[in-house]
């Protein structure tokens, strides 16, 4: 491979987002699209998610995650998109210039004409959370546990303790006990589950698992293998509470603590980050602060469905096809702003109106009765009855095409009482 | 006599606790619910709870060494963990394909348990280049 090849677009990571962005900007016109995934299989983490709850938006039925990937791999496979599997991007600059290496072909020179993010989120680590203790095997993230079972058959531990009540989480507390593991219980440092109650219900309470909200992990035993952790309860500022400490004998700690965007690429690139996701700064067609280069899916912001991230990739896919048959630029931006009880919103700026908008947000606490509104100028431009808004949950609003967002200089996402009409 | 059963509405956000009083198996009342989902939830789960059986069996000769697989749809709660164990002593031989037929009938259900994606045969080949 001597001469850079051109291609009209590469994204990089075959998961959920990868896959619906490289199908659709291949069905928008693109005749060369590359997919690049350093793993041996398309899917990304999908096919490791063999518990059902996928796609009742995007399908409108409820698939497991090997399913919901087969659906767009059949259609990848078909769609005459240049798949790269076990491949590593090494290098990616501001024009679009990459280094990407495999087994096959070495070190490798690209230059595509647009470049789709894709490459999703990874776990918080018990270094980000500094649990003290000595430094045992058996302490693992729990999507890596679920890799080992789903995946290599292989059974991490026998008498498990679970930190953080994140959904995959409680999805592996079950799973471990169906594959015969004792789960001792799930600690939750904040006094309400991080997961969905569907899943607390069907994954705890179904198995009688322990759930110890405001409670946290203080040391971790054992010098070769985990042998016991200390727990305790932890008081209104979530300080443990020395009186309260117990001894837990396992042989492994599972952690489901957080996920954070994988952007080491993206920063390479001279990719604008915002601090309030951890990921690229968007506007509404996932293009990015550096031209060409758009994102999509987890890389973005953690969305809590698949079928939001497929939504996001088909925006980027369809945007990268525009800007690389069309020519279309970044356009002058208007800034959304987080109003009340509104964390962070996707995308953070938007620069087209004459079509639709949909934006994505995260409440900072739990809210009952309430209304998400979209204020464009002052003006109201959405507004929906919500009857809860959680943390957990992201918010979806989807604004029609330019309806009250015609002339508006800054754009504001918030959620305010509904108490009246609820 | 009459009893009373708690449950957890799974069925959105607002996780309303249910309160169901039966008599000798009989539903009387449920309580706590926002709105009719969750009074027939409550029913459904004091009746007759049903769960999706989703877990892995063995494939030989695959790409990799494990099948996803799922039942077709749900079945009697009590028998997900007699699934389970079942299922574990399935062993494939690769190709598979995706919606397969894993296990017909699975416990005397009436339902099937399916692989939920395919897979291929473990072949040689690197795959195409850049």
């Amino acid at each position: 491979m001597s001469k850079a090849r051109k291609p009209d677009c590469v994204v990089i990571g075959a998961g959920p987002a990868g896959l619906g962005a490289a199908l659709t900007a291949r069905e928008a016109g693109l005749k060369d699209v590359m997919l690049i995934e350093r793993d041996l299989e398309l899917g990304g983490i999908l096919p490791q998610c063999i518990h059902d709850g996928f796609g009742s938006i995007v399908f409108d039925e409820v698939l497991t995650g090997p399913q919901y990937a087969q659906r767009y791999i059949d259609r990848v496979e078909k769609a005459g998109i240049d798949i790269q599997l076990n491949t590593m991007v090494l290098e990616m600059a501001p024009d679009h210039c990459m280094t990407v290496v495999n087994s096959r072909e070495g070190v490798v020179e690209i230059e595509p004409r647009s470049i789709i993010l894709a490459m999703g989120c990874r776990e918080r680590t018990r270094h980000q959370i500094m649990i003290p203790g000595y430094r045992p095997a058996g302490v693992i993230c729990a999507g890596a546990a679920q890799r080992d079972i789903n995946i290599d058959g292989v059974m991490p531990g026998r008498r498990v303790v679970i930190l953080g009540s994140g959904d995959i989480g409680l999805i592996m507390a079950r799973r471990f006990t169906l594959e015969g593991a004792e789960v001792e219980g799930v600690y939750e440092l904040m006094d309400h589950p991080g997961g969905l109650t569907r899943n607390v219900v069907q994954c705890l309470h179904d198995y009688d698992i322990p759930l110890h909200l405001s409670h946290t992990v203080t040391f971790i035993h054992g010098r070769k293998r985990v042998e016991a952790v200390t727990v305790a309860r932890v008081d209104e500022n979530l300080k443990p509470i020395k009186e309260t400490e117990r001894l837990v004998p396992c042989d492994s700690l599972v952690l489901s603590v957080g996920l954070i965007p994988e952007n080491e690429l993206s920063k390479k690139a001279g990719v604008e980050l915002d601090p309030a996701t951890s990921g690229p700064v968007v506007d509404e067609c996932m293009h990015t602060s550096v031209d060409g280069i758009f994102a999509c899916g987890n890389v973005v912001s953690v969305f809590d469905l698949v079928d939001w991230v497929t939504r996001t990739a088909e925006a980027a896919g369809r945007s990268a096809a525009e800007y690389v048959l069309e020519g279309r630029k970044r356009e002058a931006y208007i800034r959304v702003n987080p109003g009340r009880n509104v964390k962070f919103v996707v995308p953070q700026l938007v620069g087209r109106l004459d079509r639709g908008v949909d934006f994505y947000f995260r409440v900072e606490h739990p809210e009952r009765a309430v209304r998400a509104m979209v204020l464009a100028g002052g003006e109201q431009a959405y507004s929906r009855k919500a009857r809860m808004v959680r943390p957990p949950e992201m918010v979806h609003a989807g604004v029609e095409a330019a309806k009250g967002l015609g002339k508006a200089r800054d754009i504001t996402i918030e959620v305010v009482s509904d108490e009246k009409e609820a | 006599m009459k009893k009373k059963h708690d449950f957890v509405c799974i069925n959105c956000p607002l996780s309303c606790s249910l309160e169901l009083t039966e008599e000798d198996g009989e539903v009387l009342e449920v309580s706590g619910a926002d709105c009719k989902v969750g009074v027939k939830y409550a029913e459904e789960e004091f009746c007759n709870p049903r769960r999706m059986v989703s877990t892995t069996v063995k494939v030989r000769g695959g790409v990799l060494p494990l099948l996803p697989v799922v039942s077709a749809s749900p079945v009697p709660k009590t028998m997900v963990r007699e699934a389970v164990r079942t299922l574990a002593g399935v062993v494939m031989e690769a190709p598979v394909a995706d919606g397969q037929v894993i296990y017909p009938d699975i416990l005397g259900t009436g339902v099937d348990v399916i692989s939920s994606r395919a897979l291929d045969r473990k072949a040689a080949d690197g795959g195409s280049s850049i």
